[in-house]
């Protein structure tokens, strides 16, 4: 059993749980669960920032991923607000029954 | 140590991940992103990144969560409804996903083959002051432009709740 893992590891993962979210974003159907996926790319981006900030033992990747994280905030509390407003008109979270852009 | 660490919160974070994406009900979707916010606020604390972790507990797993499961709850949002799936998705969809987290996983290590390896407290500059210092001198102006994007994502909070809209 190594005592510590390579910085690679922490990429890789990183790029797991990338994965994990744009197959979330992708193949879900209720827009709360699409809204926590982005929340899940956002967070894999995160790891990836202070993993090449260690590497580079620079504090710049800390800086990014808080912007990020910022970010995010203004985005959930935006984010969430459609989604209330698109469920008072219509009385449904599933994203393919708002569509009244397609045609 | 490290490497135990490592393994159990990446396995924490994974596992996680793919509960959030395979359950129906919103609420365990939510608590699972909790899981995997948690689990990855421990391995910003392996890579040196204290003050990362920190708020990654409070504002990610606190604040935004707590907005998350408050709209869950206010909209009592029940199961999705599952619609037919097509038979080359059922098929070929877990096979083609690790197939490719394989790739993405070969890419990374050929392309990075003498990474470093990651040592607890070998890198002690992400403490608040050090982050605290860069923000307020280099960073100064993106941070200022962070605020007013604060002030107007609450205006449009604000703005689409009203009930006219």
């Amino acid at each position: 059993m190594p005592t510590s893992v390579p910085l690679n590891w922490y990429l890789i993962l990183s790029a797991i749980l990338f994965g994990l979210g744009i197959a979330g974003f992708v193949f879900r159907r209720n827009i709360i669960t699409v809204f926590m996926s982005i929340e899940l790319m956002l967070n894999a981006v995160n790891l990836s920032f202070i993993s090449f900030s260690y590497q580079l033992r620079h504090v710049d990747g800390h800086i990014f991923s808080f912007f990020v994280m910022v970010v995010a905030a203004a985005e959930a509390a935006v984010g969430l607000a459609i989604i209330l407003t698109v469920f008072k008109n219509r009385a449904t979270l599933a994203i393919d029954d708002v569509s009244s852009m397609k045609n | 140590m490290d490497a135990i660490l490592f393994l159990l919160f990446a396995a924490i974070a994974v596992a996680c991940g793919i509960n959030l994406v395979v359950q129906t009900h919103p609420i365990s979707s939510a608590l699972s992103l909790i899981g995997v916010m948690a689990s990855l606020a421990v391995l910003y604390l392996l890579l040196g990144a204290e003050f990362m972790a920190a708020a990654q507990m409070i504002v990610y797993a606190g604040a935004i969560m707590v907005l998350f499961v408050f709209t869950i709850m206010l909209l009592n949002a029940g199961a999705e409804q599952r619609k037919g799936k097509s038979i080359i998705a059922k098929v070929l969809g877990v096979p083609a996903l690790i197939a490719f987290l394989g790739l993405v996983s070969f890419l990374i290590q050929s392309l990075l083959p003498r990474s470093e390896e990651v040592k607890f407290g070998a890198f002690t500059g992400g403490t608040a002051q050090a982050i605290g210092k860069k923000l307020f001198t280099e960073y100064l102006l993106p941070f200022e432009v962070t605020s007013v994007l604060i002030l107007v994502a609450i205006l449009g909070a604000v703005v689409l709740a009203r009930k006219e809209i």
